[in-house]
């Protein structure tokens, strides 16, 4: 792959960045001004759709089309919520966008509410997150000053809110009805689908919800066309008319066992295993990688074999895992217990499901009951059995829950059993010694 | 006109909306559900009624969705193929009832809504009977906190969170919720604001399983030892349909019964436990006369003889002295008799309404925080505390042309121009004392005084002749509640054996023969009284409007 020069985080490490002065040298409102001054709302939403953008939130959903789906001629309000929750583990591309270039993410705000006519933008922050809260909010008040924000933004017909609200930490505030419902002041139960949030969202109102890189992908979308997009990343196959590509850059995470822990930023594409030992100075202290969780832990697992597979819209799909989620590699190496990376899996969404679905309340807390056992000696063959079947059976692609949550609690349950069940096995015969071996450090919940 | 296929049987469901346990309800198919009830808001979330479902196109195509989908949330519509049997639906079911019974302490034996739960009837019917689970279930603490009548058993809890939504949507008092989150999730209160609003005692109907517990039925009875009656609450003029549960002639509870026609799906606390009284001790069970103790034979047939020969004189003395007070706790049948029996004696005989208990104003549901109203409203607890005023208002106005009120009878009597009046009561203490110690004074004038009641009161000191009164529960007959509903209540529990009830009393001071049966004296009522003439049939479970 040619040498890529980044976009989302070119600016990087600059000393004062997040100020926008700082940023307006940089060129930044220059796409701002040319859509206020020379393009129509449509005329946003179809260079957007024209680029082929697929949501970086995790199910890379097409975010022109998703636009689209607005009622016509509604008499508003209309709401754009920018989802900041980014709560799926070993995922920070988010925090780095909120953090080092405030600005570039709410220029594709402004661009995306006035493309879909939002009078109002509501940024749900992911609690944990008090540095981000600090940079996004001075840089909120900033724009109010100098009116980027507020009423007849640059002296047209234009104007938009924005409001920063801070989560509670909770994961499930991440799927984007439970966020709303949580926005609105509520428990953050994912809503039954009808009605969508396009339709009725927030307040009751149409709503949008867009993640924090795509709306920072928007920017430059405006800023330099649908066609420089396009030039970036995987076109779609010809033969599939079902592939949307996988258009762009992308911020990808690594962490885990690697010598060089981060996040860079890639046109969409890249195989794990380039982005593992040409950006992540490969799996540490020598050794080698047993496999890994290629974006973020809902998306499944991939074993050493299967790190050749490009992480881009359709690569993961094609050995078993759910997609490419957000992007975020963790590398464990041989010497880590499958059963302590499922454990703590396990852990996690047993401890975030928000409990209202009876199969992923339950099937949760059920695989996490037998993990724990399991990683403590006491595990028994047809405990893979048990696990595979509830893997299999919880989420809405079998169309037992109300939100992906359990999909994604379910994928790496499964993955593990077809991927490493040899290995699953040996630690059940084994008992204790092998299973309890060293707590998984990467993975934290 | 929308067709539905139910395991390949078309039902045609008309232009209802409905959503397919609905519709499949209408093949005859029962597809099991907990979180969706018919009067709460949709949440879809306890996955029980899943089903496979497709479409059946113009062309006779058939497309089958790739998922199961809740059959609660899912509209019919014209077309809609729904299968529950298959064998990918029935693994969904039973899925869902492993789920559940995980964590479930399946402490059957112990609880009191074995029986009638519907996680024993689905896991019978639908599902395993056991878990897989090996390891420890989790054991969340009781909470008899929860309310002044309820208590929660939260190891037992589905989390179905119907009761949350009734306590928003229906009494919008909101005091409960969930709290914590997976498998931890349980339903607590707010601190400190326990469930004590007026209609709290449904959660504990509508709670699918034990969880929620009345705290006055608990441990009472095991349910299969229960029979039920379908009857009508007297307590206020709502009207609510029940079902009185009873076992050898002791009421042990009240529960709602569903009627559109009448009060919805629910009933009040107030009318709910307000039963206690018919199993008294204290109630009056003996007819008794005035000064003529220790009569040898039978008591019924000497005082009924003697107060008939007593009517009869006063009646032949001045026709238009003789009174009787029909209490809006009557039935329509038995004013009816009574209102015969005072016409028989004298055509001047003089009719009044009873006491008509009338309590603040209307009490009206859901109601915001602060206690207000708010619109739609889905439940009215009546000042009205009586079931029965525009029947006997009815009967008034076809023998008298005109409703007399109580203050009426008691403005006469006190003027010494009644020489003769017959007190009904009968009132449930629901309702308030009937009679004031003041308003007892007007009474003391009257020189035969007969009053009939429940428990004994300052008038029934004064009276010469005291009759025992049945309550709702022991006597059949017809109410007619504040919108014209005329509804059959029926008899659950006999009254003491020397009891009679007031429709039997009235009966045999009529010296007519035999016992009371109902249909016959409504079919009578229906031909006589132009206003009730659409009882002549049967009232069946939900009753008749009149008009
Ligand atoms: C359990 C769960 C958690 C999620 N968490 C996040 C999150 O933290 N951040 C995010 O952007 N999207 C998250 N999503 C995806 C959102 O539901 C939604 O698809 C996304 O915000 C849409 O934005 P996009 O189209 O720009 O990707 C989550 C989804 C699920 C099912
Ligand atoms: S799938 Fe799980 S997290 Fe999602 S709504 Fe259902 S219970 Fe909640
Ligand atoms: S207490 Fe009963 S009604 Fe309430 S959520 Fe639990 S099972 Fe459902
Ligand atoms: S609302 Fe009236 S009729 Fe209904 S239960 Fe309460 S008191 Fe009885
Ligand atoms: S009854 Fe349909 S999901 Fe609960």
């Amino acid at each position: 792959m040619p040498d890529f020069t980044p976009v989302l985080l070119r600016r990087l490490g600059k000393a004062g960045g997040q100020s926008l002065d700082s940023y307006r040298a940089d060129g930044g409102y220059r796409a701002l001004a040319k859509a206020l001054n020379d393009m129509s709302p449509a005329q946003v939403g179809e260079t957007v759709k024209a680029a082929g953008l697929r949501g970086r939130g995790g199910a890379g959903f097409p975010t022109g089309v998703k636009w689209t789906f607005l009622p016509k001629d509604h008499p508003g309000p209309i709401y754009l919520c920018v989802n900041a929750d980014e709560s799926e583990p070993c995922t920070f591309n988010n925090r780095i966008l909120q953090e080092e270039d405030p600005h570039q993410v709410l220029e594709g705000i402004l661009l995306a509410s006035y493309a879909t006519r939002a009078s109002t933008a509501y940024i749900y922050l992911r609690y944990e997150y008090g540095k981000s809260y600090r940079v996004l909010q001075k840089a909120i008040d900033e724009l109010y000053e100098n009116n980027l924000l507020g009423r007849n933004i640059l002296g047209k017909d234009f104007s938009l809110d924005v409001y920063l609200h801070r989560g509670a930490g909770a994961y499930i505030c991440g799927e984007e009805t439970g966020l709303i419902e949580s926005l609105e002041g509520k428990r953050g139960w994912p809503r039954i689908k009808p009605p969508f949030p396009a339709v009725e969202g927030a307040f009751r109102k149409p709503t949008v919800v867009n993640n924090i890189e795509t709306l920072a992908c928007v920017t430059h979308i405006i800023d330099r066309g649908a066609d420089w997009f396009k030039s970036i990343g995987v076109p779609a196959d010809p033969k599939n008319p079902r592939d949307a590509g996988s258009y762009g850059p992308k911020l990808y995470c690594i962490s885990g066992h690697v010598n060089k822990p981060g996040c860079v930023e890639l046109p969409l594409g890249v195989t794990v295993r380039e982005l593992i030992d040409k950006h992540g100075g490969g799996v540490w202290k020598g050794r080698k990688a047993k496999g890994c969780i290629p974006g973020g832990i809902s998306m499944g697992l991939m074993t050493e074999a299967e790190f050749d597979t490009p992480l881009d819209f359709n690569g993961p799909g094609k050995v078993g895992c759910l997609g490419l989620g957000t992007a975020a590699v963790t590398v464990f190496d041989e010497t880590t217990s499958i059963v302590d990376v499922l454990y703590n899996i396990c852990r996690f969404f047993a401890h975030e499901s928000c409990g209202q679905c009876t199969p992923c309340r339950e099937g949760t807390g059920w695989m996490y009951k037998i993990m724990e056992r399991m990683r403590s000696g006491q595990g028994r063959l047809e405990d893979l059995q048990i696990l595979d079947e509830v893997a299999k059976n919880i989420g809405i692609m079998p169309g037992t829950t109300i939100c992906g949550l359990a999909d994604g609690a379910g994928w790496p349950v499964k993955n593990a059993i077809a991927k490493f069940r040899p290995e699953l096995e040996e630690c059940i015969r084994k008992g204790p010694t092998l299973a309890v071996s060293r707590p998984l450090q990467a993975v934290h919940a | 006109m929308a067709t539905v296929y139910v395991n390949d049987k078309p039902v045609d469901i008309g232009t209802e909306r409905l959503n397919l346990v609905q519709a499949a309800g209408k093949a005859g198919v029962f597809i099991p559900h907990y979180c969706w009830h018919p009067a709460l808001s949709v949440v879809a979330s306890c996955r029980m009624c899943l089903v496979e479902v497709g479409e059946k196109k113009p062309d006779g195509t058939v497309a089958m969705q790739p998922r199961v989908v809740p059959a609660c949330q899912t509209p019919a519509k014209d077309g809609t193929i729904v299968i529950t049997s298959s064998p990918k639906a029935r693994f969904a079911q039973e899925q869902t009832l492993e789920s559940l019974l995980l964590n479930h302490p399946l402490d059957c034996p112990v609880c009191d809504k074995a029986g009638e739960c519907l996680l024993q009837d689905y896991s019978f019917r639908f599902g395993r009977a056991t878990s897989r689970m090996i390891d420890p279930k989790n054991q969340p603490p009781n909470k008899d906190y929860i309310g002044e009548h309820i208590t929660l058993f939260a190891d037992r809890c589905i989390l179905c969170s119907r009761c949350v939504r009734f306590t928003r949507e229906i009494s919008g008092t909101a005091e409960l919720q969930v709290i914590s989150r997976g498998h931890h999730s349980e339903i607590d209160i707010f601190p400190g604001e326990p469930v004590n609003n007026k209609l709290a005692g449904n959660v504990v109907d509508i709670c699918p399983v034990g969880a929620l517990c009345s705290k006055d039925f608990l441990y009472k009875q095991r349910v299969w030892f229960l029979r039920s009656q379908k009857s009508v609450c007297p307590d206020c003029s709502t009207g609510c349909s029940i079902d009185i549960d009873h076992n050898k002639d002791i009421v042990y509870r009240l529960r709602p019964r569903e009627n559109p026609l009448a009060q919805g799906h629910f009933m009040c606390d107030e009318g709910r436990f307000n039963y206690p009284y018919i199993n008294s001790a204290a109630r009056i069970f003996l007819p008794s006369q005035r000064g003529s103790n220790g009569q040898a034979g039978d008591i019924w047939q000497h005082v009924l003889s003697s107060l008939r020969r007593d009517l009869r004189a006063a009646a032949q003395r001045d026709g238009s002295s003789v009174a009787a007070v029909l209490s809006p706790f009557l039935t329509c049948e038995e004013a009816y008799l009574l209102a015969r029996l005072m016409k028989g004696l004298s055509p001047d005989a003089r009719l009044y309404l009873g006491h008509v208990p009338v309590h603040g104003e209307d009490d009206r549901y859901p109601k915001d925080r602060k206690g207000r109203p708010i619109e739609p409203v889905k439940f009215t607890i009546r000042a009205e505390k009586c079931p029965n005023r525009r029947g006997v208002e009815a009967i008034l106005r076809h023998f008298d042309g005109e409703v007399r009120d109580f203050g009426q009878a008691l403005h006469a009597a006190g003027e010494g121009r009644i020489k003769a009046l017959y007190l009904t009561a009968g009132y449930s203490p629901r309702a308030g004392a009937w009679i004031t110690a003041e308003q007892t004074k007007n009474l003391q004038a009257v020189p035969l005084l007969i009053v009939q009641d429940l428990l004994a009161t300052p008038a029934s000191a004064l009276a010469h002749y005291v009759l025992p009164a049945a309550s709702f529960a022991e006597k059949d007959g017809t109410f007619v509640n504040h919108a014209g509903l005329a509804q059959a209540i029926r008899w659950a529990v006999r009254p003491a054996q020397t009891e009679r009830t007031d429709g039997q009393v009235f009966l045999d001071l009529l010296e007519r023969r035999g016992l009371v049966h109902t249909p016959t004296l409504r079919k009578e009522l229906a031909a006589e009284v132009a206003y009730f003439a659409p009882l002549a049939g049967d009232l069946g479970e939900l009753g008749i409007m009149l008009t």
